[in-house]
């Protein structure tokens, strides 16, 4: 995963609530086994369509409930490789939010009115390190939790931060009374 | 200090700080090639292949192929092939199509006795709530988890926020699980859960059977909740007992699983309560599972649909839908029944529906289809006589999988074709693209076939 520090570039809107997955890559785009591949599939109905047009810049902007639906990360590889550096709403779904942070797409929760003024603004910045979206004169704050920040300032594998800790998880299946069903004896 | 069922499971799960061991890993084949291909190109194994089971449901197709080399759909059966290669090569036992154990992930987990209370349970697929009915904690991860569990067994996880929702009182006949899921999810609306842990309380959960207790947990996740629970109970422990995976020393799991309830005076970080007795079968509208009115309403117009849709966002909805504000539901005639999916495709779903429609036929302007959710159910209900009851009434009876729910295989909507659906999500295109979503119950599902439109299952006969 490539570091995140700061964004800087024009938004993209989508106006819209609930955007789930399944609008953001459409079914029949899961079926490559491969990570790579669907940027030019983002938002495939509304775009063939013609009801939205999505704009190439590092930020995109959209309403409330963000990612909805389905866990498929390829929802988010297709947000990356579109081109898009951060996904900025009012909220997103646990799931699709969890998918972001694991490839270097920064999710990005304000306010709705903080919303509104960053969908309204020309250029935008998003800066990690400091935890705010400057746009225009105003800048405004985001929470993030403290070990995701680290690891997308950083880069950082998660899988490699976690078997840093292997012993800990050998000592926990060993000291366990009631070790669960096996699934390789049914 | 009292502790509730998640409490419980959570605490009992911490390898250290925020890092949660897990039980049980399901996998299938959409969102894991690629953690698999992670595995390969860091030369990770798998850590625990005896906690991880594999099966293949998303893209199968349901009309019979009975191997993967034989799917005509030249991505399907790469995806499927695939995960067949990555089992053998790390050694994770599967259920792929051919086996009588294959099925939806969320169907076969529970039949075969793997899913269990007290458990954590994860699977790269959002409808992993399912498993909670068990009193267990399972939920969705993404594939780059499904490659951190694979590797670790783990998850890096922070404690949730929990949330009680309480059903006082009892189902009214002819309303289901499925309609106090949907009149929930209509109440807190499509973002009312996020961030939550849910656990589902009261009387009329606990009058639910288990298969009844799924379809509840199952839809947690469109109220945007990450996982839903249920406690474990007698109804519980009778399911599982006798089960391939169910515990040998089975006295002492059922006085370990009694343990686990949430105990009196546990507080959750936020409680809603709810009137089981004045729920009615339900119908959507809309685009989100939020969308959602009783059967006797209307379709309601973008000024009064209400805090969980803005008048936009409902206009767009009724376009999509090609629904005129006022229109009775009952009114909406329909081109498609799907009986399926991993909230209604197990045996009392199918008893259910088949109930309904035995000795009649299905309406000449509706094509229906009921997709058994493993070939275990599918068996079951041959045994039982249900597949030519359907098959008498003019269903078609397909082979076990994911099938219209999410159309990654041949079965799918047209566009504008209207459909009475068993499953879980009426987004835009779910069931096909410009196809047209209806949520409802099993037994809603299968009255609307034979008449041809929605009805009323309470004074219908």
């Amino acid at each position: 995963m490539e570091p995140v520090t700061t964004i800087t570039g024009h938004v993209t809107v989508l106006d819209r609530a609930d955007v789930d997955t399944d609008q953001i890559i459409p079914k029949q785009f899961l079926k490559r086994i491969e990570r790579t591949g669907y940027g030019e599939f983002l938002f495939f109905d509304w775009v063939r369509s013609g009801e939205v047009t999505i704009e190439p810049n590092p930020v995109l902007v959209a309403g409330r409930n963000f990612g909805c639906g389905s866990s498929r990360e390829h929802a988010v590889w297709a947000i990356q490789q579109f081109g898009f550096q951060a996904v900025i709403a009012p909220s997103f779904s646990d799931i699709f939010f969890a998918n972001c942070t694991k490839n270097g797409l920064l999710p990005v929760a304000l306010t709705e009115d903080e919303v509104r003024a960053v969908a309204a603004a020309d250029e935008v910045t998003v800066d990690l390190a400091s935890q705010t979206v400057t746009a225009g004169d105003k800048t405004f704050h985001f929470d993030v939790d403290a070990d995701i920040k680290d690891r997308l300032l950083n880069g950082l594998d998660e899988i490699a931060l976690t078997l840093q800790h292997e012993d800990e998880i050998t000592a926990y299946e060993a000291a366990r009374a009631y070790p669960g069903p096996v699934t390789t004896c049914l | 200090m009292p502790k509730t069922l998640f409490d419980k499971i959570w605490d009992a799960h911490q390898v250290r700080d925020d890092l949660l061991y897990v039980d049980l890993h399901l996998v299938h084949e959409v969102t894991s090639p690629q953690a698999f291909d992670g595995l390969r190109l860091t030369g990770r194994p798998v850590r625990r292949p005896d906690k991880t089971i594999a099966t293949a449901d998303h893209n199968v197709p349901t009309d019979g192929t009975k191997v993967a080399r034989m799917i005509a759909d030249v991505l399907s059966r790469t995806q499927v092939e695939t995960l067949e290669r990555n089992c053998a090569e790390f050694g994770i036992p599967i259920y792929s199509l051919g086996s009588e154990r294959q099925g939806i992930v969320h169907v076969i987990g529970p039949e075969l006795g793997l899913t269990q209370p007290g458990m954590t349970i994860v699977c790269g697929d959002s409808h992993t709530s399912t498993h909670g009915a068990f009193g267990a904690l399972a939920f969705g991860i993404g594939t780059s988890e499904v490659e951190h569990v694979l590797a670790t067994q783990t998850l890096v996880q922070r404690a949730p926020k929990t949330m009680r929702i309480l059903y006082e009182g009892v189902l009214a006949p002819g309303v289901t699980a499925k309609d106090l899921i949907l009149a929930t999810i209509g109440r807190l609306g499509t973002s009312g859960a996020q961030g939550y842990v849910v656990e589902y309380a009261g009387s009329a959960i606990e009058q639910l059977s288990m298969e009844n207790r799924m379809t509840v947990c199952n839809m947690t996740i469109e109220g945007g909740g990450r996982a839903g629970m249920i406690a474990p109970d007698e109804t519980t422990f009778h399911y599982l007992k006798g089960r391939p995976a169910a515990p040998v020393d089975w006295d002492d799991a059922v006085a370990r699983w009694r343990a686990l309830p949430t105990e009196p005076g546990a507080t959750f970080d936020r409680e809603v309560t709810i009137d089981a007795a004045s729920l009615a079968p339900m119908v959507t509208w809309g685009t989100t599972p939020g969308m959602v009115v009783e059967v006797t309403g209307r379709v309601p117009s973008p000024d009064d649909a209400g805090e969980q849709a803005a008048a936009e966002t409902t206009a767009r909805a009724l376009t999509y839908m090609g629904l005129e504000p006022g229109t009775p539901m009952t009114d909406l005639a329909l081109d498609r029944v799907f009986i399926g999916s991993c909230t209604n495709s197990r045996i009392e779903d199918l008893r259910e529906a088949a109930r309904v429609i035995a000795g009649r036929s299905v309406a000449p302007t509706v094509r229906a289809m009921v997709v058994p959710g493993s070939q275990q159910v599918k068996a079951q209900a041959e045994r039982e006589g249900l597949d030519k009851v359907f098959s008498e009434a003019g269903f078609e009876w397909r082979e076990a999988g994911c099938s219209m729910c999410l159309g990654m295989n041949p079965d799918i909507l047209q566009p504008k074709e209207r459909c009475a659906s068993t499953s879980n999500r009426n987004f835009e295109g779910r069931q096909g693209a410009g196809g047209r979503t209806h949520l409802v119950s099993p037994q809603m599902a299968a009255a609307a076939a034979i008449e041809g439109h929605f009805v009323d299952i309470r004074g219908w006969n």
